[in-house]
Parts: C-alpha cells; sequence; structure tokens
C-alpha cells in the first residue's frame, strides 16, 4: 500500500511511486505520482495544492495599494517583476504612466532580478545533477546582485519595490557604482560557469536528448519563457508586448532549437549574458526627475477588465483584474508561468527514464508556491 | 488583424455573436452552447489561427458565470477574449476545449475546483488545489467559511 491508499503495482504491471512533496528535486511540495514500467515513466501525475494561500480571494478583500505585497509571495525568485506586473496593470486602469526615472529604475531591478533568479537555478540544476561547487559560484554572486537591492529597496527577497506610478523610494547614492561593479564581476565569471558546470561531460550527457519537448506542443500547452524558447517557440513578452521602456534598449530574444534540457539550459545562460548587456546600457542613462508619479490616497479603478503581462525569470506573468468600480478588485486572476510550465511535465517526462525527471524538473524550473498560489 | 477587421471576419462565420469593445482587446459575448464550434473555427482557420490560448478563468458575477478565454495567434499576433456566460449558478456546465488546448486541462480543473463548473467531456475532472473532501468553492461570492476573518 502506498501513502494514498492505493496498490503500488497496477493491474497492468506498472510500478506506481511518489515523488515529494519532500523531496530535494522539486525545490518545494510538489507532489509528483508517477507510473514506471521498469524504469521508464509511463505517467506524470502532479498533485497539488500543498502551500494553496489562495492568493486570488485574498486579493478580493485589499485595496489596490496593498495587494501587490502578496505577489511577492508567488514566484518569490521574480519577486520584483511580479509587483511590477501588479503596478503596471493598476496604472492601466488609472490610465496614468509612471515617469520616466520610475520606469528604468524598474527595468534594471526587473533585470537583477532575472540575473539574480537565473543564478539560483544554475547553482541548483548542478547540485540536483550531483555537481556540488556550482552552487557555491553561483551564490558569490547572487548574494552581490541581493546585497544592492538591500541597499535601495530594504529586502533581499520579497523587495515590493514597484508600486502603482512608479518606484517606492529612490534609488540609493551606491546604487550605479556598485550595480556597474558587480556587472564587471559577473561579466568575467560567465567563463567560469561554462568551465564548472557547462562543459562537463557527464552534465552534458544527462542533458543532451533528453525530456524533449516540441514547439507546437509548447505553444498547446501554454508553455513561455525559456522552456518554450528553448523549444524555438518567441514568446518574449518584452520583445512581443513591450514595457516599461524594453522597447528602447537592445537586446536579443535567445531561442534554442532542439527543445530538450540542454537547450534550455542553454537558454538561460545565454539570457544572463542578455540582461548584464541591458543593465550596462541603462544603468549611466537612468534620467533624472521624479520617482514616482502622484497619485489619489485611494485608488479606485473604472469599471472595466485590465490585462497585463510581464516576463518573470520563468515565463509570461498575466494580471487580470476585474473591477467594479470600487476600492478593491472585484476579481483577479494570476496567469502564472509555473503553473502553464507545469502542464507540459507530463508531456516532456512520458518515456523517459526515472533518473531523467531530475534533469526535466531543473531545467523546467519550477516554483511551487507561484504554481499553487 | 485589427480588432475591427476581427469583428467582421468573425460576424461573417458566426453571425449571432455579440462583442464588447470597451477594453483592450476586442470580447466575443457568446452563449455557453455555442462556445465548442466557436473556438474550433478560431484555432482551424489559417485567416484566424489562434493557437495559443494564455488565460482562462472565470468571474462570478453573483446572478451568472461568466468563463473568460484569452487567446493569441501566434503567426498573426493578434488577440481575442471570449466570453461564455453560464446562466444556471447551482449546477454549472460547460464543454471542455483541452481537446484543443492542451493547457486548458490544468486550468478548467482549478475552474472547477475553485468555482465548481463542471467541464463536459473533461477527462479527469477533478480537484486540483483543495482536498478531495473540501466543500464548496473558494472563489464564489457567496462562499463563507467560519474562519475567515476579515480586517
Amino acid at each position: 500500500m502506498s501513502l494514498l491508499g492505493e496498490d503500488i503495482v497496477t493491474e497492468e504491471g506498472e510500478f506506481v511511486i511518489n515523488i515529494g512533496p519532500q523531496h530535494p528535486s522539486t525545490h518545494g511540495v510538489l507532489h509528483l505520482k508517477v507510473w514506471l514500467d521498469g524504469e521508464t515513466i509511463k505517467k506524470v501525475q502532479p498533485h497539488l495544492g500543498y502551500i494553496h494561500r489562495s492568493i486570488e480571494k485574498m486579493s478580493e478583500s485589499l485595496s489596490y495599494r496593498n495587494f501587490i505585497y502578496a505577489t511577492s509571495r508567488m514566484d518569490y525568485l521574480s519577486a520584483h517583476i511580479n509587483n511590477q506586473a501588479c503596478a503596471l496593470c493598476v496604472e492601466k486602469g488609472l490610465q496614468i504612466e509612471a515617469p520616466p526615472r520610475a520606469q528604468m529604475i524598474r527595468l534594471i531591478m526587473a533585470e537583477l532580478t532575472r540575473l539574480a533568479s537565473h543564478q539560483l537555478w544554475w547553482g541548483c540544476t548542478g547540485l540536483d545533477l550531483g555537481a556540488v561547487s556550482p552552487f557555491f559560484y553561483a551564490f558569490r554572486e547572487r548574494e552581490a546582485i541581493l546585497e544592492i537591492m538591500e541597499e535601495t529597496c530594504g529586502a533581499r527577497l520579497t523587495q515590493n519595490y514597484a508600486v502603482p506610478g512608479g518606484v517606492m523610494v529612490d534609488i540609493h547614492p551606491n546604487f550605479q557604482k556598485r550595480t556597474k561593479d558587480v556587472m564587471k564581476q559577473i561579466k568575467s565569471k560567465f567563463k567560469e560557469y561554462d568551465d564548472v558546470l557547462t562543459g562537463n561531460v557527464i552534465f552534458q550527457n544527462r542533458n543532451k536528448d533528453v525530456g524533449f519537448l516540441s514547439a507546437e506542443d509548447a505553444i498547446s500547452y501554454g508553455c513561455t519563457g525559456p522552456m518554450a524558447r528553448g523549444s524555438g517557440v518567441s514568446c518574449d513578452v518584452r520583445k512581443w508586448f513591450p514595457y516599461d521602456g524594453y522597447d528602447k534598449v537592445q537586446f536579443d530574444e535567445i531561442l534554442g532549437k532542439e527543445g530538450d534540457c540542454y537547450s534550455r539550459y542553454m537558454v538561460r545562460m545565454h539570457e544572463m549574458r542578455q540582461s548584464v548587456s541591458i543593465i550596462e546600457q541603462l544603468i549611466d542613462n537612468i534620467p533624472e526627475g521624479d520617482f514616482q508619479a502622484k497619485t489619489k490616497m485611494v485608488l479606485k479603478l473604472p469599471k472595466g477588465e485590465f490585462y497585463q503581462r510581464v516576463e518573470t525569470a520563468r515565463g509570461e506573468l498575466g494580471v487580470f483584474i476585474v473591477s467594479d468600480g470600487a476600492a478593491s478588485p472585484y476579481r483577479i486572476k494570476y496567469r502564472s508561468p509555473n503553473f502553464s510550465n507545469l502542464c507540459a511535465l507530463d508531456k516532456v517526462a512520458r518515456g523517459s527514464k526515472i533518473g531523467d525527471l531530475v534533469a526535466i524538473m531543473s531545467t523546467i524550473d519550477l516554483i511551487i508556491p507561484d504554481v499553487d498560489r | 488583424m485589427t480588432n475591427e477587421e476581427l469583428k467582421q471576419y468573425i460576424s461573417a462565420l458566426f453571425p449571432t455573436v455579440t462583442y464588447d469593445e470597451t477594453g483592450e482587446f476586442l470580447n466575443i459575448l457568446i452563449a455557453s452552447n455555442e462556445l465548442k464550434p466557436l473556438v474550433e473555427r478560431l484555432r482551424q482557420d489559417s485567416a484566424l489561427k489562434f493557437d495559443y490560448l494564455f488565460c482562462l478563468t472565470c468571474i462570478d458575477w453573483k446572478t451568472n458565470l461568466m468563463m473568460v478565454y484569452h487567446l493569441l495567434s501566434k503567426t498573426h499576433r493578434h488577440t481575442v477574449v471570449i466570453k461564455a456566460k453560464i446562466a444556471d449558478v447551482v449546477k454549472p456546465e460547460i464543454e471542455t476545449i483541452c481537446d484543443i488546448y492542451q493547457t486548458a486541462n490544468f486550468h478548467e480543473r482549478e475552474v472547477y475546483d475553485l468555482f465548481g463548473v463542471n467541464f463536459k467531456n473533461h477527462p479527469d475532472m477533478r480537484r486540483l488545489l483543495l482536498d478531495e473532501s473540501w466543500e464548496g468553492y473558494p472563489l464564489r461570492k457567496n462562499y463563507v467559511d467560519e474562519n475567515m476573518i476579515s480586517l
């Protein structure tokens, strides 16, 4: 008998095992029920809800200023980008725009967040596949970024920095100098990253031709972010629907070809380089001016529906606000990138070996609080 | 296609549907039984080719439930929103679209879990986030939980 009270071996002779909810490779409380034929995966069924807090229901009783803070706790590695999405959506409803200075600060912060998130992912990917050292290399640079965040926002992880109309406080006087120093440091370390993990034969063998996802499936399953781009699907919101001045910066949308784990890995590695390039373009050119537009104390959105999407480190986050004219949203829906990426897990994992599931999970890069919300 | 062109094109195919153009996207308002043929056509038609369902959710308007589908075409880069009204709030039912868009599978299960909408012909209609023994549908406006504290 298994934990779920069902037989461990099915009538067809398939073996049923549970991975998680407490398992190091799931990076959170994700519970996978896996049907196996020998070592081959026949079916994967995710069981969700271990960390469901119903943020959507909570937001219905919070004001338009307050509901933003709950979103830092969804995808905690892209906390600032989540806040930015909500701020942009409320701004769209109020028909105001953040001042150019605020927009640019938000953009730089978003790219710093993406870098920090990808670095944590890179370290954990190594850890999942048995290489312990990348984790320390990754955290060395990630720590430097988090310190910049802490200096300006007062928080390392849940920044709560973006607010409707701009950012909460102006940047710290040290911000530009420190950011430039850290960018220089990170740029010099990319080669080290490749030497430590990317070029490793064991690592390559465990990732190449594993966990294949075709472009058609990626679109049909609603995958976004590096997962879809690894399969060659163009879906970068920063290019498709630019916000906060992304149309004014030069960067490439990284597209993979093969659609396997290695391709998704390489997309993220190149994205880090693109983020550094974006930050370097902007850091000396932050315009003078206000860091926040003037807004009323109590925000009230006009009756209607507002949809805003942004590119988080994991894909497209959509914020859908339905307003009835009151001071809090009538209904709010977060179209979270991880939830849609998880839909494709069964498709990607079928036919692989059980050991490959770890590689697949780590290149999909799921954040469970964002799946459950 | 622009919203106006989309409207004309879809009107020629489905003369009975009505539109709402107050928002950012073109909204198509339909009855719940018209959903499946409309979505199938939007997906297949080469001039429309809506291949990417990026948001699927439900709104509880107290007197009725409204399913909202956001569709995007990766080829033509146009967006459309379908709103299907479900009049019966006691036993809400609508046809599934998860055979057209794979992503709808989990999203529909989430809506079933939190709103109680039953999707006909869905292959695996179980609760997704909450426990099977949970009573009621939390995102409904009439949901009461005695443990809920309002500040």
